[in-house]
């Protein structure tokens, strides 16, 4: 690591953003769009790792579940449930593109807990798509499904008559500004957690708060994993609460 | 040991400031856009990999496991249902088995009750008949037996009269000792 590189000549030395590099897997050349990267790399593992529960876990279809397909079963029905809670029942028809945008966001934060492991959701390039893809389905969705109509979500007919105008300003600045929150907060949210885990890790060259340092790292690391999936949770309704604005427009 | 913690906690202070300065000159490599095109396309590539294993497969799969599992709970809970009502039926037929028996039973007992009252009717009034049959018999034997005692002693007073007549020294006039001995008699 780049702490022992360079401990013996400045005592403490911390790259907590290292492990957010871009690299190419095989030798040293630049980035282009098709080079395979450890992006690729770990994509591909939360790509096997899904395979592994949704389809593998369940090719004994059984009556009485094994423990796999329990998880992938429990899975199945958690985002089910929210996407027919959330925004109704006809928003059951865009399940599978709910469900994909879960699990990957789940599986790619949780194995970006692995040790040395690259984090695919803690890169804004990634998580901007994503919550463009979202953005840019709902509006034309919304404009596909109610016409017009859709832009009733921007006037507040609840509200008093001079009260509209200005309403209708900051619901459309909050409208543009959610793919911008959207894909700010899984980002964050994951590059914050582990740059602070790697700082700790960066103290831990100190013999005297070593234990110190491991002890928070281990905090960190339990916190990590709540907020992994908190995150992957957090895209997940509010793609759903988006997608119910495109269904049912009218406050 | 004091001084070393005190230069390892300058250190510190100085390794801090300095991967600051660092990160600043270096830059995030979030935000190192000559990664973007490298990152959006694997994504995309990824987003579809996934889209399509679970939209062919793995969605169709548990939804038709968890679709099985409701209807094989609803038939079980079904055959329950119908196998209780069958139980149900079972014994409602066991009840009026044992009431029909019941019946029966109360029946064939008054039946016997009253064959056996018939017997004892037709015994009891046979042996009355008989027993009334003999007392006639024997009230009639007694009437024969006190008849002929009464001959007899007739008989008997009417020698023992005669015989004493005749020995008084008179003679006997038959005739005459019978009417008064049957006069004697009367009295």
């Amino acid at each position: 690591m780049a702490t022992e590189a360079h401990g013996e000549e400045t005592g403490l030395v911390f790259h907590p953003m290292d492990q957010f590099n871009v690299k190419p897997l095989f030798g040293d050349g630049a980035v282009h769009w098709y080079t395979p990267t450890n992006v690729t790399l770990w994509m591909a593992v939360t790509v096997l790792v899904i395979f592994l529960l949704l389809v593998v876990g369940t090719r004994g279809r059984a009556v009485i579940p094994t423990r796999v397909q329990s998880i992938a079963e429990l899975a199945y029905g958690f985002v089910h449930k929210m996407v027919e809670d959330v925004t109704g029942k006809d928003g059951v028809k865009y399940f599978p593109y709910i469900m994909t945008l879960f699990m990957f966001i789940v599986f790619a934060n949780f194995l970006g807990l692995i040790p040395m492991a690259f984090t695919t959701t803690s890169h804004i390039a990634v998580t901007a798509v994503l919550a463009m893809a979202v953005f840019l389905t709902v509006t034309v969705l919304g404009f596909v499904l109610n016409g017009t109509k859709f832009l009733g979500l921007f006037w507040v007919s609840s509200a008093p008559l001079p009260l509209r105008p200005v309403l209708a300003l900051i619901e459309i600045i909050s409208y543009f500004v959610r793919p911008v929150s959207h894909s700010i907060r899984l980002a964050g949210n994951m590059m914050a957690g582990h740059a602070v885990i790697k700082v700790f890790a960066g103290f831990a060259a100190i013999a005297a708060i070593s234990p110190l340092s491991i002890a928070a790292i281990t905090a960190m690391y339990g916190l990590e994993v709540l907020v992994s999936f908190i995150q992957a949770y957090v895209f997940t309704i509010l793609t759903c609460v988006y997608l119910r604005d495109a269904l049912h427009p009218s406050h | 040991m004091a001084t070393d913690a005190n230069e390892a906690a300058h250190g510190a202070a100085k390794g801090a400031m300095e991967a600051a300065h660092g990160a600043e000159s270096a830059g995030m490599p979030q935000l190192d856009f000559a990664t973007f095109p490298n990152q959006i396309f694997w994504l995309v590539v990824t987003i579809v990999v996934i889209y399509l294993i679970l939209s062919r497969v793995a969605l169709p799969r548990i939804g038709s496991v968890l679709a099985d599992r409701q209807s094989t709970i609803t038939n079980d809970i079904a055959a329950a249902e119908e196998l209780k009502l069958k139980a149900q039926e079972a014994e409602d037929a066991y009840n009026q088995a044992l009431a029909d028996a019941r019946v029966e039973a109360q029946k064939i007992i008054a039946e016997a009750k009253a064959e056996i009252q018939a017997d004892l009717d037709d015994a009891t009034a046979k042996a009355d008949a008989e027993i009334a049959a003999k007392a006639a018999e024997s009230e009639k034997s007694i009437a024969a037996i006190r008849d002929g005692a009464m001959q007899s002693v007739t008989e008997v007073a009417n020698d023992t009269a005669k015989e004493i007549v005749s020995a008084l020294g008179h003679k006997a006039d038959a005739k005459a000792i019978a009417a008064a001995v049957t006069e004697r008699l009367k009295g």
